[in-house]
């Protein structure tokens, strides 16, 4: 019931945000579309419903704290391009290769959030993933010693309480 | 005032990463690297665009239409966060499909050449 709730505040909000009306006819349509949203498929957005809510908030909370540190690292990736683009000798670093890279990670959510995190860092993006196996294209020799799991860890740290029986 | 000073670095700043971006797209040696540019250089240049025009309508934070549209360009700019690199993954992944090869630097390898060789015997 609760995850009903919080369901149902996060699509209404969105649904004012996106609206930006608020007379009586509007805010109505909004709850209606909300709430059949809500009883069709709530399960869709909190799949686990056996964690507290209060270890969710945690794992929100160090979610956007994790989301800060990759804007940074997004932020360095593009000074990064813009060396090597404009320098009349940064053609010479473009050594590009493609590397293969295990991880530990389990469920789906982590894995897609090393996958974007690794292509939005400096130097890589991944290719492919197959099984536990991550291929990252790395422009330069640098880029590819870039990858020695920091990011893993970090990921890792973020769903770490509830990493047994997570779906 | 000082916020129309924070737009326009923000958004100057969107543009010099674009011109990065796009110079790297047309020098770099081929569709891998492009990618590089192209993904990344997007990404953030269209992320300090955005937010340049959100803290410009932040300026008068007074009426609720205003407060509406500059959560809305957070919005965009999520979403941005979000989808960039996922279509850049898509693209790099649908152009090795095709088989484009990969031109690999001194000292590198393919490690993705053994997947292919396994992959057409069955």
């Amino acid at each position: 019931m609760l995850y009903r709730i919080l369901t149902f505040s996060l699509l209404m909000a969105t649904w004012l945000i996106f609206s930006g009306l608020f007379d009586a006819f509007h805010v109505t349509l909004g709850i209606l579309s909300a709430g059949f949203v809500t009883w069709i498929s709530s399960d869709l957005l909190f799949e686990n419903r056996t964690i507290s809510l209060s270890t969710r908030l945690g794992q929100a909370l160090r979610l956007a704290h994790y989301l800060l540190w990759l804007l940074w690292q997004v932020v360095l990736s593009n000074i990064d391009i813009l060396k090597l683009a404009l320098s009349p000798s940064g053609l010479q670093k473009v050594q590009p290769r493609i590397v293969k890279l295990q991880t530990s990670l389990k469920t789906d959510f982590e894995k897609f959030l090393l996958a974007n995190s690794i292509t939005l860092t400096p130097g890589t993006i991944t290719i492919k993933i197959l099984g536990n196996d991550y291929y990252v294209h790395a422009i330069s020799e640098n880029a590819a010693n870039g990858l020695d799991g920091e990011m893993e860890r970090r990921i890792a740290a973020i769903f770490a309480n509830t990493k047994r029986g997570a779906s | 005032m000082i916020y129309d000073i924070v737009a326009v670095i923000l958004i100057a700043a969107g543009i010099v990463f674009f011109l990065g971006a796009a110079v790297g797209l047309i020098r770099f040696p081929d569709f891998y690297t492009r990618m590089h540019a192209a993904g990344k250089g997007d990404t953030l240049s269209s992320l300090l665009v955005i937010l340049g025009f959100a803290i410009h309508e932040f300026r008068h934070f007074d009426g609720s239409g205003d407060v509406i549209v500059f959560l809305k360009l957070l919005a965009i700019c999520a979403f941005i966060m979000l989808t960039s690199p996922t279509s850049t993954h898509a693209l790099m992944d649908a152009g090795y499909e095709d088989g484009i090869e990969p031109v690999i630097g001194e000292g590198g390898e393919n490690a993705l050449a053994e997947t292919r060789k396994t992959r057409k015997k069955d």
